[in-house]
């Protein structure tokens, strides 16, 4: 292939991550054939008479074995097609779409306000290390990455849209819902799951800064006298950014997954509360799909983590 | 030793050691038994309800004790067969190498490849929701990350002159592990316990939330949170005491990690 070796590194990356997700894909197929029951019961019931279960059977291609299923359901899935939900009969990805676009909407707006609260955090951290206002930083993260999702959701519904009223209790978004409207109805479950991430990217973005700061050129910078403030603007920060790049995506992914619990408390209608609500039915095909497109998004910002690291490392763009 | 503990740390001690307490003596406890419906749904907190009641008019303050044992125990138990078998795995992986690191390893990227509730949903959605079920799911998804920390630890001590000396000696796979490596190998994952004792607190509590943990008339109390919610646009703080008993657990023991981290210096496993 030649070319630069960043681009190598880069390929090899994401073909890992392809690997990687059929892999998982597998995996979790495998994670929904581990009890000898099968659908076709659980749809039926324990009422059901020998020939109804075997008609259910022949019709959703059940006597076949598990590879054959599974290569099925994975070709199905490569073309767009998700399948039928077992409970409502109706066609999983058309349903999923406006959910996975809300989710999406929801996360990517809680992003826009976390990372660069968080960068800011975690640099007024370093700057008076040691001092009150890290120890405010620090006990906040440590708080809150112990505290449950639903304790900061029913609290933030508790005083802002119960008492104080000042937002809705349960966040509705339709399709044509005006645009503001809809940012007024993500605003708490946008906050719950900005304070569930914030910590974590807070309290790396500190120690990927102060990694950085015990480096040969920043003791060079202070013994030149210069600012503390321009020791983490013009050396620190800089080369921290590759570190940070890294932490925020990996809490973005760490964010599509808060969004489940989130979704539930706020009524949300997004792709996790769909996950949850057909866990409880035991709608197979439907948890199948969602948690492969759950996982999906999280390998590729993992990827997407992994890529920008390389991209910013100066070693690795500059090939000598 | 004692006199060394900061406050904080000691907060936490004493917090956990009453939850502790509390989750243990349950029934001596509680004023009325967990499921006997006493008063009026969701009545304020009053002298005969510290609490109040809660969705079914059943004493708020007992549940929650009862709800401790619930959560604790089976905590507990998922943390003991994630450690159990973590541990071992690892030290194994770190000591026999070869094909059997290799595949474990990579049995364990795979499964931390996709984000732990989520693979515990898509199992939960064909497994019957009972406690033994509970356990082992928990305790299996959680084994890798103390697979992981306990490889890279034994894979430290794994070449020291001791373990040299050890296996020059002949001795076993077996004595190796648990006489060479694991008392050596103790501290950090003491404090990597209570981390992941915390994450089970959350996780069960997260599951039994979304319904899909220990089910009713039983609840721990993340299925208390999700019993009293529909109180909560009412202006019923019910929700909030259930959910805010997992957090003052979840930072006592944090606290406590913290403090055994910090105590123990040398052999962190790959953790800086």
């Amino acid at each position: 292939m030649g070319g630069s070796p960043i681009l190598r590194l880069i390929a090899q990356r994401v073909a890992m991550g392809i690997l990687l997700l059929f892999a998982v894909s597998a995996l979790i197929f495998a994670g929904t054939q581990i009890l000898p029951g099968d659908v076709a019961a659980s749809i039926l019931g324990q009422s059901a008479t020998p020939t109804a279960l075997a008609n259910l059977r022949q019709e959703l291609g059940l006597n076949d074995p598990a590879y054959v299923r599974y290569f099925r359901w994975l070709g199905g899935i490569l073309t767009g097609d998700l399948g039928t939900a077992l409970t409502t009969r109706q066609d999983i990805a058309t349903t999923l779409g406006p959910r996975l676009w809300n989710t999406l909407f929801l996360a990517f707006w809680t992003a826009v306000v976390a990372i660069p609260l968080a960068i800011l955090l975690g640099l007024l951290a370093v700057r008076y290390r040691n001092g009150p206002i890290d120890k405010a930083i620090s006990g906040f993260a440590l708080a809150s990455t112990s505290l449950p999702e639903f304790f900061i959701g029913y609290l933030l519904i508790f005083f802002f849209a119960v008492k104080l009223q000042w937002f809705p209790s349960i966040s509705t978004v339709y399709d044509g819902m005006p645009f503001l409207e809809k940012l007024q109805a993500i605003v708490l479950p946008g906050t719950a799951l900005l304070l569930v991430v914030l910590a974590h990217m807070m309290r790396m973005t500190r120690a990927a800064i102060l990694n950085v700061m015990q480096s040969a050129y920043v003791e060079t910078a202070e013994l030149k006298g210069l600012s503390q403030l321009n020791i983490i603007r013009k050396h620190a920060f800089p080369n921290a950014i590759a570190p940070i790049v890294n932490v925020v995506m990996l809490n973005l992914a760490f964010l599509v997954v808060g969004v489940v619990v989130v979704e539930v408390i706020f009524v949300y209608p997004g792709m996790g509360q769909y996950l949850v609500d057909h866990v409880a039915k035991r709608d197979v095909p439907v948890v199948q799909a969602v948690g492969l497109i759950f996982a999906a998004v999280y390998i590729s910002l993992n990827i997407v983590a992994d890529i920008a690291s390389i991209l910013a490392n100066p070693r690795l763009r500059h090939p000598r | 030793m004692l006199k060394r503990i900061p406050v904080s740390s000691l907060i936490g001690l004493v917090f956990t050691a009453l939850f502790l307490i509390v989750a243990v003596f349950a029934p001596f406890i509680a004023p009325y038994p967990t499921g006997q419906i006493v008063g009026g749904v969701w009545e304020p907190m009053s002298a005969q309800y510290w609490l109040g009641t809660d969705n079914l008019g059943r004493d708020l303050l007992s549940r929650m004790i009862y709800g401790a044992q619930i959560t604790i125990f089976i905590s507990v138990a998922a943390t003991a067969l994630s450690f159990t078998m973590g541990s071992v795995l690892g030290f194994a992986a770190a000591v026999i190498g070869g094909w059997f690191e290799i595949v474990m390893s990579r049995l364990v990227d795979l499964l931390m490849a996709i984000p732990t509730l989520i693979f515990g949903l898509v199992i939960l959605s064909v497994l019957p929701t009972t406690i033994p079920v509970l356990i082992m799911v928990m305790g299996i998804l959680d084994s890798t990350r103390v697979y992981r920390l306990s490889r890279a630890v034994a894979a430290d001590i794994n070449v020291m002159d001791f373990v040299e000396a050890a296996k020059l000696r002949g001795e076993g796979t077996g004595w190796i592990i648990f006489r060479e490596i694991l008392p050596n190998a103790l501290s950090p994952l003491v404090s990597e316990l209570g981390l992941r004792f915390i994450y089970a607190v959350l996780f069960l509590s997260a599951l039994s939330f979304l319904g899909l943990g220990v089910q009713p008339p039983e609840a721990d109390w993340g299925g208390m949170v999700k019993e009293n919610k529909e109180g909560i646009v009412f202006g019923i703080p019910a929700a909030l005491i259930p959910a805010a008993a997992i957090a003052a657990l979840a930072i006592s023991v944090n606290l406590v990690a913290d403090w055994i981290l910090n105590r123990t210096t040398s052999l962190k496993g790959g953790r800086g």
